[in-house]
């Protein structure tokens, strides 16, 4: 490996490294928010049973529903978009490293990289909720 | 309970939680599920995904800095990962067909498994010589230490691939990142140095727990009454013990955790044979 090539490599590492804290700041930060609304809204309501499970409507459970619910400031749903963030934080990683190996031109990490992303693509729409 | 009281009381125990992961290095998620299923009789269901959330939250923040200071093994990481989040897959779906019951007696083993792995003797040493496919793979790298940087090989490839397969499995089904195992794989089977080990495997938990917590939120395991305290909660404790590691000396305390860890082990697996759960 080139010194060049060794700098970019370091580079990349780096910005994937920050993008992680960030993607947990950001994360932490709307579900801080969403958590304080909904406390304002309902903290005198009683708390659901969670002794039993009971499956979530669609508002908790897919994306549009969350983002629906998030967009109208319903504070359980800006919750779950911040728990969205969070899932989507390594999974953005990957996609930064897909790139990077790219630039790289490394064909062998690039390969094995995108069969990483087509894992958790497959659990993502597979179907797999039952 | 009302909202208010359940989310204080839940902080503060996700706080506790975290910060105990974070000292003993077993990561919040395996404390965090005896203490909702046990303390606050949460199903196991959405015990599970929250310790998921802990575990990504936890792993993604610790990760940058351990990054920075040049020790992950990136790539290592990456190539592992294809094991673990296949595992992790498999995991979710096994889960749908497995009693809770069952997995509370599981995640007991694994916790016992866990607590006796961080008392155990580490590599240090650095293999010189590794074997074909380290090389083909490029898996070899290096690593900072105070002594100036130390090159390091590696070996069984196939058979630490293996290891994050059953890892994978584990992390999937009982929501928690499984650190320990993903470390057992890389420095007893592959013999890479521990430091270097310890800090790709937290670099993999994240992805590893995002492949099943997506199934998991879809499957209405994440609720926000609990991803709410837990999240930041969890990232609190971690965030409070890293700054602790720097000022004491954590060997002694962590025998005590590890005790403390291995009665919550046995607690576990009790409830989950007489079907508490």
């Amino acid at each position: 490996m080139s010194f060049i090539k060794k700098l970019v490599d370091r580079d990349v590492e780096v910005i994937v490294g920050k993008m992680l804290r960030y993607g947990v700041f950001t994360a932490s930060g709307i579900v801080l928010a969403g958590g304080i609304f909904y406390l304002i809204q309902r903290g005198h309501t009683l708390v659901p049973n969670y002794q039993h499970f009971h499956s979530e409507g669609k508002e908790f459970t897919t994306f549009s529903g969350i983002i629906k619910g998030a967009a109208g400031f319903s504070s359980t749903e800006v919750i779950q978009l911040g728990v969205m963030v969070l899932l989507a934080t390594p999974i953005l990683r990957i996609v930064m490293s897909l790139g990077a190996f790219a630039l790289e031109k490394d064909k062998l990490y690039v390969g094995i990289t995108a069969l990483v992303l087509a894992v958790i693509l497959f659990s993502m729409f597979g179907g797999l909720k039952v | 309970m009302t909202v208010i009281t359940f989310t204080l009381i839940m902080l503060a125990a996700a706080y506790m939680a975290g910060l105990l992961g974070s000292l003993t290095g077993l990561g919040g998620g395996v404390v965090l599920i005896p203490l909702l299923t046990l303390v606050f009789h949460v199903d196991m269901r959405y015990a599970i995904g929250s310790a998921l959330l802990a575990s990504i939250a936890n792993s993604s923040g610790a990760a940058s800095a351990y990054i920075k200071e040049g020790i992950t093994n990136i790539r290592l990481g990456m190539f592992l990962e294809i094991a673990t989040t296949i595992g992790a897959v498999c995991g979710a779906v096994i889960a749908v067909f497995t009693p809770t019951n069952t997995i509370a007696i599981l995640l007991g083993v694994v916790l016992l498994f866990s607590a006796a792995m961080t008392l155990r003797r580490k590599n240090e040493q650095a293999l010189q010589q590794g074997s074909r496919l380290s090389h083909l793979l490029k898996l070899n790298n290096s690593y900072p230490t105070k002594d100036g940087v130390v090159h390091y090989e590696l070996k069984n490839v196939a058979g630490g691939f293996g290891m994050m397969l059953v890892a994978g499995v584990l992390s999937g089904l009982l929501g928690i990142g499984s650190g320990a195992l993903k470390v057992l794989a890389m420095d007893s089977t592959m013999r890479i140095p521990f430091k270097v080990s310890t800090t790709t495997s937290n670099f993999m938990i994240g992805v590893t727990a995002a492949a099943s917590a997506v199934v998991y939120l879809q499957r209405g395991y994440i609720v926000p009454d609990i991803a709410f305290p837990v999240v930041l909660g969890v990232l609190g404790g971690a965030f409070t013990g890293a700054r602790l590691l720097k000022v004491i000396n954590a060997s002694t305390l962590r025998y005590i955790f590890c005790a403390a860890i291995a009665f919550i082990a046995l607690e576990m697996m009790y409830n989950g044979l007489h079907h508490k759960f």
